[in-house]
């Protein structure tokens, strides 16, 4: 195979992370042979390969790609689509393993038996992989994939950085490997949303600068006057998660050759940092950075202007700012002092109408177009999460409510309160931007097929209606029987009564989950249909979207 | 990107005069529910702050007006609890056990506070309803390896058994098989032995005066002559058809071989005395006590 000589010179970029990983194959191959466990040294190895990997793609494609990539094609910006559409085919493969393994931890706390005796598969392994893949993976490539997409577009113009984009997508996704078999291996530093270990959370703050920097870059370079709305929420999640990244995995290792480190706070200033950053992994990851999904697709696909242009800007600072203070909402009545839990409750309240503020652009958005969701099954998907958003944004202050707490707390309404969020918000407008976006970067005319985007759409909104409603009700009544006193004064149920009082509703809460499975599934055969045998659109450009028919 | 302002059609609103990507904004003003809301849910904040605890100051925090403490709310909390638990709950402490089981509201009291006890702290290891399961007694039959009596049954609750408790109830068989004291030829007639105890079948051939005689030499100190056991040094009855940990050949040869020393914690100093006295009343009651 004669390659083409090269008719350039290696640029600094492509020189440059050549190098940046010759030293990280270096140093991992160094950290294998020391390493003092076996989890460790796996990693290091796979660290290796992947360097080695990168530093052949590197210079496959300096030898491949005589010129670099125009700016502007005939005046028209030269997107660089490559990086969302690995990240967008990331989300849904990540996504229907974090859904299933989600079905299995849900099927594990019916029947116990099914975590089979084994270490890899009992639930305190299983349970981190299923929140990881669900919200880093699915939501994390989703979020990825929409950013860089929507950030170009409504900047109009070629993302910044030539190959960094991609150093953030697969750098990205390396994290997740890295994440998920280590969880499985028992590698954990126990702080929840935050499990995976030193070395991994090293890897993923040189991919979250480079992400922001990537992000950021394209702002600057904008061919528009102002930043769009959406970019604000990209923005701010992008800058808050690195922030809540580095102060909640402050972390010593025991070894620099081992997988295990010990967290810089202790008891209650680590509780409050792990709750900061918990809070806020929901605030700025499954909010913001959704929110941001929302102000693009929505219109977008609606095909009407945002409602209001006011309600937008005030709305996202009071919710930047509010955010960041709610954490302690999830420490009530512990030994946080008391002067926290009123702040953590009280700006959790006042949180309420920032909130919704997304979800009135969301839903007015729509005035004028209502008679599409008759027709588009991808626009009444995005709507419908934006309901969502508004039930779990009016839930979540009312749970923060002291008195409400101490009946829902550790209980399953928390799970179920969760699930409204992730499955109906999160998931939903996902699916929905998902959807849009797999026929504008395959640049095909349509959905292989709108009817089987029905099918997903009311086999999952009956899943999670299952899920949430069953969770609603086992959490009070575990609530309930918690705090249950006999006429003498003692507890009238024991912990195991409480337990067995729940099975019948963890069963109809994993039948829930095994149809947002389903639905998922059909997702990913309706995609890969329309990417394989979908018909082209036409040599034009994308102008507006096609009306739904 | 026009820049000039233009009205929408539909909404009658004018636009905020930009388009990303063919996307518009109306400028519709703010609703106003919204930010009556708004206002009101920092106002009622406000309110919050002053009357709780609420702002971080160098060394101290303001209280607030109404001088509120979880601390506070929980030692309320239990103070009113007390009250209801009432007289009972100190004549419980007062009584002796014997006493207890004669007043039958101190009784039905004891029993209601040992039945909470039970579930949180016994129910893992002797289930819900103190049926047991294998290597773990059941506390309804009339079978007890360190004594029925409610006395008994309180002191083995507060010592435990092989729990590392200065006093816990201590004995150890002899691991005869293991250590070389007996042979496996021995064992197996021994353990048939011991199902004949009980009027179990035999295996076939079985040579029981044999067994008998192993059993006599070996046995008799700590299971009694007639295999009736010993509540003083914890040795089971081996005739009453109730096993810990199985009846059959197999299993009785394995105890005989490596033997059991099953341990039960000492619940003195993780539950109080009064409580402890409630489970040994809700213990004894629950059928099988002497």
């Amino acid at each position: 195979m004669a390659y083409a000589h090269a008719q350039r010179s290696l640029t600094i970029g492509e020189g440059g992370l050549a190098a940046f990983f010759v030293v990280t194959a270096f140093l991992t191959l160094v950290a294998a042979a020391k390493a003092e466990d076996a989890a460790f040294a796996f990693h290091a190895y796979l660290g290796a390969a992947a360097s080695v990997a990168a530093v052949f793609a590197v210079f496959n494609r300096y030898f491949r790609t005589p010129e670099l990539p125009p700016q502007e094609i005939d005046g028209r910006p030269n997107y660089q689509l490559g990086p969302v559409k690995f990240a967008t085919a990331a989300a849904v493969l990540w996504g229907i393993a974090g859904f299933t393994v989600g079905l299995i931890i849900a099927l594990q706390l019916a029947y116990p038996a099914l975590n089979f005796d084994l270490p890899w598969t009992n639930f305190g392994r299983l349970r981190p992989l299923h929140t990881s893949a669900v919200i880093f993976a699915f939501g994390g490539n989703v979020l990825i994939a929409t950013s860089l997409y929507v950030v170009q577009r409504t900047s109009r113009t070629r993302i910044a950085g030539d190959l960094a984009p991609w150093f953030v997508v697969l750098g990205y996704n390396f994290f997740i490997l890295i994440a998920g078999t280590g969880y499985l291996l028992g590698v954990t530093q126990s702080k929840e949303y935050a499990e995976p270990e030193w070395y991994a959370d090293l890897w993923l703050t040189i991919v979250w600068v480079v992400y922001l920097l990537v992000f950021m870059g394209t702002l600057m370079k904008r061919k528009e006057p102002h930043i769009f709305v959406a970019n604000w929420f990209y923005l701010a999640f992008i800058i808050t998660i690195a922030v809540l990244h580095l102060g909640n995995n402050a972390t010593l290792p025991v070894s620099a050759f081992g997988s295990k480190s010990y967290i810089a706070w202790g008891g209650v200033q680590d509780a409050m940092f792990q709750w900061w950053y918990g809070h806020n992994a929901v605030g700025f990851f499954l909010t913001a950075g959704f929110l941001g999904i929302m102000y693009y697709f929505i219109p977008k696909r609606a095909e009407r202007p945002i409602y209001s242009y006011r309600l937008s800007i005030i709305h996202f600072w009071a919710l930047i700012f509010l955010y960041i203070w709610a954490g302690p909402h999830h420490l009530h009545y512990t030994a946080l002092p008391d002067w926290a839990q009123t702040l953590g409750m009280t700006f959790s309240i006042m949180l309420w109408m920032p909130s919704w503020g997304g979800m009135i652009n969301g839903l007015m958005t729509l005035s004028g177009a209502w008679d599409k969701l008759r027709t588009d099954p991808v626009l009444r998907m995005m709507v419908v999460s934006v309901a969502f958003y508004g039930m779990s944004t009016f839930e979540g202050p009312l749970m923060s409510v002291k008195a409400v707490n101490s009946l829902s707390h550790y209980t399953d309404w928390t799970i179920g309160h969760v699930h409204s969020g992730a499955l109906g918000w999160v998931a939903f407008v996902s699916f929905g931007a998902v959807y849009s976006l797999v026929p504008w970067l395959w640049n095909r005319k349509q959905l292989y097929s709108l009817k089987l985007v029905n099918w997903h759409f009311w086999i999952a909104t009956i899943g999670i209606v299952l899920y949430i409603s069953a969770m609603w009700v086992s959490g009070i009544l575990q609530g309930l029987m918690w705090r249950a006193y006999t006429s003498l004064g003692f507890l009238e149920y024991s912990f195991i009564e409480t337990v067995e009082a729940m099975h019948p509703f963890y069963l109809i809460r994993a039948a829930g989950g095994a149809l947002f499975v389903a639905g998922a599934l059909i997702m990913a055969w309706n995609l890969w249909m329309t990417v394989r045998s979908g018909e082209a659109e036409s040599a034009a450009p994308r102008a507006a979207l096609q009306p739904a028919e | 990107m026009a820049d000039h302002k233009e009205v929408d059609a539909l909404s009658g609103t004018a636009t905020t005069g930009h388009a990303w990507d063919g996307i518009k904004e109306l400028n519709t003003p703010l609703p106003r529910w919204w930010v009556l809301v708004f206002y009101a849910t920092i106002v009622w904040s406000v309110g919050y702050w002053v009357v709780y605890p609420a702002w971080p100051l160098v060394s101290n925090y303001t209280a607030g007006v109404f001088g509120y403490s979880s601390r506070g709310d929980v030692a309320a909390e239990l103070a009113e609890l007390q009250k209801v638990r009432g007289a009972k709950s100190t004549a419980l402490a007062d009584a002796t056990l014997a006493d207890v089981e004669k007043d039958q509201g101190l009784l039905a009291f004891a029993r209601a506070q040992g039945k909470a006890a039970f579930g949180d702290n016994c129910a893992p290891c002797h289930g819900s309803g103190a049926t047991g399961s294998r290597g773990y007694p059941n506390l309804n039959d009339d079978d007890w390896l360190w004594g029925g009596t409610v006395d008994e049954i309180h002191q083995t609750i507060t010592v435990g058994i092989r729990s590392g408790h200065a006093k816990a109830r201590e004995n150890q068989m002899p691991a005869f098989g293991r250590d070389g004291m007996l042979k496996r030829p021995e064992i197996v007639e021994v353990a048939n032995y011991v199902r004949s105890l009980s009027g179990l079948p035999v295996r076939p051939g079985s040579n029981l005066e044999a067994g008998k005689k192993i059993f006599a030499e070996n046995c008799v100190a700590c299971h009694g002559d007639d295999g009736k056991g010993n509540a003083e040094l914890g040795g089971p009855n081996l005739t009453d058809r109730i096993w810990l940990y199985g009846s059959d050949e197999a299993t009785i040869a394995d105890v005989v071989t490596n033997s059991r020393n099953g341990v039960m914690p000492a619940w003195e100093g993780r539950l109080d005395p009064v409580t402890i006295k409630a489970l040994a009343v809700y213990v004894h009651t629950l059928g099988g006590g002497k």
